[in-house]
């Protein structure tokens, strides 16, 4: 990736490759021959001031504010001792690469921040607006609900709507990441921030700028690093005391000893004064403090890539130490759209069967109707079909062909008076009989119709498995025989059926009484209090959903349940990355501070000890952002 | 009343921190949130004082650190 860096961090390289150079002619001057004290001193202060005068001067300016504790002060007192004390490679050279510490963190920190933003580059800059006949090109913002917009291919698609001419193929995977493309035409919804690839769209817009997905995904990426985790947390607290803790030992270190040991020795305050600057040198937290926020910025960020949203850094701790996944079933692990399974023909062909239903349930707008139209291929010749009756809550008899059918559950053929008899399947039953005489009727066999289960469902509940995921876990409302069935298939560790959506609620809270963090999956539609309850609550299918956007803490845009198992990862590698440098910072410090109190350590690990934490720590950090 | 604000030059994630404590502080100021990573400060503060709190919420952020300016 290109980074240019900014005119600041420009000026700031070439000093410290001035200071560098004269801070190395210093250095062979010194080695070769003898100079007396004043001269060796001038010649080590001009790298420094070279390279620090900045900072003096920000420390200047702090300490009239009072602020004692800033770490530029700090560094000032910490490199003007080591001055008084006669080590002046060491004193300029610590001003040397604490500036290239400083200079390396605004680097890294800004080319993370570019790159998420690029990953999150959705936002569309303008929109094609007809107006009056005539197309104008206006910022998105400036486009109403119900305008006509056109979008050419190859640009991102500016606001949510509605095709209304024209047909494409649109690249969702900014949203998604989902990289197979997906066909849209006439009365498709198309949504913002997703590109348009192959033909002209003209597309009638349901939403304004500011209420369009594109808008929500990105208030809701910014915002999310306002959500601290706990650790992010502890830090702050841990910062807020480390400083003056460290400053006041450096203090009483330059002091005490040499009061005990001897104060009338000028080698002996010499000594514990260069003690005293290598702590100050440690006494910023600042490898912690960057690079806890920029390891979840990474983690959020690279999730988003991948299509999923987490709301917070709070979030991705909680869904790092999941334990228990709880599905809801319908829309979820299944499709949410019925489909036929099977057909049971008796003494008709199945063709035959499935011909004559989907004539009878032609007109019905219900989805189980619907799924036998969807199976018979072929058109149905409407001129075939005569009076039609539904008989709510049973199915319906119509005229097929001059003949009289019943099409429905068993209350239906009850009511008919067929001879019919239940299916050893699980699922949704449509019986068909053709109608004999007065209240008789012949049973030509059945219909089995199920909610198909997704794609990948069996891969996520294997996969969640293989991450350690305990329990897995579908509630529905479904009838027991189909939860049963639904469960077996995919392998979950436990189901509950029947359930009325407080019911749900409550079989959360049991198992939240068993302890470990649960998480819940459901589309986001009328789960809201199951979500709420649960540890952690994913919507699945967000694309477009305003309500599943709101209401859950981590958001799958698109409807695949193997997404849990990738966000968790994504999670868990975010969560090692943050505590691998907190313990890592914490512990180079304690032991720089133990090793400089007992004057083992130099000015030189010192450095180490703050720069080079800071530069480690963040490298690490930016490992967050590459996901897979 | 909540508004974000951008930050030009916040050069250190500790200078962050500090902003904020100080910011919060200031009587009237219900929550205040300053982003290292987004270089944003997200201010919540009484509707009636909340341009007096700006004011006196730039001021101690001057304080802490110089070189970091409020884009208004």
């Amino acid at each position: 990736m290109k980074f240019k860096l900014t005119r600041k961090q420009k000026k700031m390289l070439y000093r410290i490759i001035a200071a560098g150079i004269l801070l190395a002619a210093a250095a062979v001057i010194t080695h070769f021959t003898e100079l007396p004290w004043w001269a060796d001193l001038l010649i080590f202060v001009v790298p420094y001031v070279v390279s620090g005068y900045d900072v003096l001067k920000t420390a200047a300016i702090n300490l009239l504010h009072g602020q004692v504790f800033d770490e530029k002060f700090l560094m000032m007192v910490a490199t003007v001792g080591a001055f008084g004390a006669g080590e002046y490679p060491e004193a300029s050279a610590v001003m040397l690469f604490y500036q290239v510490g400083e200079l390396f963190q605004s680097i890294a920190v800004g080319r993370s921040r570019k790159s998420i933003s690029n990953l999150m580059d959705i936002r569309p800059d303008s929109a094609t607006v007809i107006r009056d006949g005539e197309e104008i090109t206006v910022s998105p913002d400036e486009v109403e609900v119900g305008e006509l917009i056109v979008i050419r291919p190859g640009e991102k698609i500016p606001l949510d709507g509605i095709v209304e001419d024209g047909t494409s193929s649109i690249n969702t995977a900014a949203l998604t990441g989902e990289s197979a493309p997906v066909d849209v035409a006439y009365s498709d919804n198309v949504i913002s921030g997703t590109v348009n690839l192959t033909g002209v769209l003209k597309v009638k817009t349901t939403s304004t700028f500011g209420e369009s997905t594109v808008s929500k995904i990105l208030e809701l990426v910014e915002n999310s690093s306002e959500k601290k985790a706990k650790v992010e947390n502890f830090i702050t607290k841990f910062a807020r005391w480390y400083t003056p803790c460290v400053v006041i030992a450096a203090l009483l270190l330059a002091v005490i000893p040499p009061v005990i040991l001897g104060i009338g020795s000028w080698d002996v305050w010499k000594t514990w004064l260069v003690r005293a600057c290598v702590f100050l040198v440690v006494s910023c937290p600042c490898a912690l403090v960057v690079s806890v926020p920029l390891s979840f910025f990474g983690g959020i960020g690279g999730a988003a890539k991948e299509g999923i949203l987490i709301k917070g850094a709070n979030y991705m701790e909680t869904l790092a130490a999941i334990d228990t996944v709880v599905f809801d079933k319908t829309g979820t692990l299944t499709k949410g759209i019925f489909a036929v399974d099977d057909i049971h023909p008796q003494q008709i062909e199945s063709a035959e069967l499935l011909d004559i239903a989907a004539a009878c349930e032609s007109f019905s707008s219900h989805p189980v109707a619907q799924s036998i139209v969807r199976a018979h291929a072929d058109h149905i010749d409407s001129t075939r079909i005569g009076e039609v009756q539904e008989i709510a809550g049973k199915g319906v008899e119509a005229v097929i062909d001059g003949a009289k059918y019943f099409c429905g559950n068993g209350q239906l053929m009850e009511l008919c008076g067929a001879d019919y008899h239940d299916c050893h399947l699980t699922g949704t039953i449509i019986h068909l009989a053709k109608q004999t005489g007065e209240g008789t009727a012949e049973y030509l066999g059945h219909i089995v119709i199920n909610d198909e289960i997704k794609e990948d469902s069996a891969a996520a509940v294997e996969r969640l498995k293989m991450i350690g995921i305990k329990r897995i876990v579908m509630l529905t409302g479904d009838k027991e025989k189909v939860a049963k069935s639904v469960a077996e298939k995919l392998g979950l560790t436990e189901y509950h059926a029947e359930l009325l959506p407080a019911d749900k609620v409550d079989q959360v809270e049991k198992l939240l009484a068993k302890g470990g963090k649960l998480a819940f999956t459901g589309d986001g539609i009328n789960d809201a209090p199951v979500l709420m309850r649960a540890d952690l609550g994913i919507a699945m299918g967000a694309m477009g959903s305003d309500a599943a956007i709101e209401s859950a803490d981590v958001v799958l845009m698109d409807d695949k349940p193997t997404g849990i198992a990738k966000a968790v990862l994504i999670a868990r590698k975010t969560m090692r990355i943050v505590k691998e440098n907190v313990f890592f910072a914490l512990f180079v410090k304690a032991v720089i501070l133990v090793l400089g109190a007992v004057g083992i350590a130099n000015m030189w690990l010192a450095v180490f000890g703050d720069v080079g934490v800071l530069i480690l720590a963040i490298l690490n950090a930016v490992r967050a952002m590459r996901v897979k | 009343m909540k508004k974000t604000f951008e930050l030009e030059d916040l050069d250190c994630a500790n200078c962050a921190r500090k902003m904020q404590e100080a910011v919060e502080k200031i009587e009237g100021v219900n929550s205040c949130s300053v982003n290292f990573m987004t270089q944003k400060m997200i201010l919540d503060a009484d509707d009636a004082k909340f341009d007096m709190i700006l004011k006196e919420a730039i001021k101690v952020m001057k304080k802490v650190e110089p070189d970091c300016t409020v884009v208004l």
